[in-house]
């Protein structure tokens, strides 16, 4: 592996670094609210790689100049990923905002929002049930 | 140079990340999500990304902050002690980056002009653009005009966001009144 391939590759890494960051907060957490910014942190990781992949060496932002009298020997970057990550960042919003409402509805449903507490919550309630119920349902009791 | 920035601000955005994991009150973890959004805007400009910081300092810095202030107001604000470390995430995690970086050994040099990301598309758009729609900002053409069905599916999506946030939340004032009543 040459200097040279590991400078031309750095960037990609420390996406990777960042993402496995976020994706760590997500799964080793159990409050929601973290949850939630470790997904943002994980997505938002995702954005830059993705915007990486349209950099050119020596170039600079897609916008022509105001009176459109382009210049042929300037290097424009790929516009195309911004695109898709101005839509991306619009919709990553959207279901931030409904993974939140879901997170106030649990409060409201089981009174925290702690995973642990909710699956102990959860597993008591099944408990309940199957004994009320017994072997009539089936279930055990 | 170029080189110089990218690291220092990676730096800030993994130290920044870390600190989100390590804290426990939750008013200093969505600051810092905050600040995170605002660093990762200035890494888009770094990478002539300038609409996309745009959006991403008053979407990912402002709107999300401000929704996840809300929610902490409705809920909790303090994580309660972590459980127990357990070493099984941090080995999905690890595998995972691994897999990610072997992926990326074949992909072509960070900013090469002939990589194929840059061969078919961009130089259409870029040569086209300013004869097919005259807007300067090529990212506004494409997005407004090219692809803009996309930007249509994108504000159904957000639609349906808005929607299903409503129902979830919506009746929540008039439910805890209630339970208000019964509790007297």
């Amino acid at each position: 592996m040459s200097m040279q391939f590991i400078l031309s590759h750095l960037n990609y890494w420390l996406f990777i670094i960042l993402m496995m960051i976020g994706f760590y907060i997500v799964v080793a957490r159990g409050n929601y609210i973290k949850k939630i910014v470790g997904l943002n942190v994980f997505q938002v990781s995702v954005f830059m790689f993705y915007i990486s992949i349209g950099k050119v060496e020596g170039g600079t932002a897609p916008i022509f100049p105001v009176d459109m009298d382009i210049d042929p020997n300037v290097v424009y970057s790929n516009p195309l990923p911004h695109v898709l990550i101005l839509t991306a960042i619009v919709v990553g919003i959207a279901t931030t905002s409904l993974g939140l409402a879901l997170i106030v509805r649990i409060r409201e449903e089981f009174g925290t929002i702690e995973e642990d507490e909710i699956l102990e919550i959860e597993s008591k309630l099944q408990q309940e049930e199957n004994s009320a119920e017994g072997p009539a349902m089936g279930g055990r009791a | 140079m170029e080189l110089f920035i990218n690291l220092t601000l990676f730096s800030m955005l993994v130290v920044t990340a870390l600190a989100i994991l390590r804290m426990r009150h939750l008013f200093a973890v969505v600051m810092l999500s905050s600040v995170f959004s605002l660093l990762c805007a200035l890494l888009f400009v770094t990478l002539d990304a300038v609409d996309v910081a745009f959006t991403e300092a008053a979407v990912g810095a402002g709107i999300s902050s401000v929704l996840m202030l809300g929610t902490m107001a409705l809920t909790a604000r303090h994580e309660k002690m972590p459980r127990e470390f357990s070493p099984i995430p941090l080995i999905v995690v690890v595998a995972t980056g691994a897999v990610l970086i072997y992926g990326t050994l074949d992909m072509p040099d960070f900013g090469s002009p002939d990589s194929p990301a840059q061969a078919h598309l961009a130089t259409q758009y870029l040569t086209q653009s300013p004869t097919d729609i005259g807007v300067p900002n090529v990212v506004t053409a494409i997005l407004a005009s090219y692809r803009g069905y996309d930007t249509l599916g994108e504000t159904v999506v957000v639609f349906t966001a808005c929607v299903g946030v409503l129902m979830l939340i919506g009746g929540l004032a008039r439910r805890r009144r209630k339970q208000g009543e019964e509790t007297k």
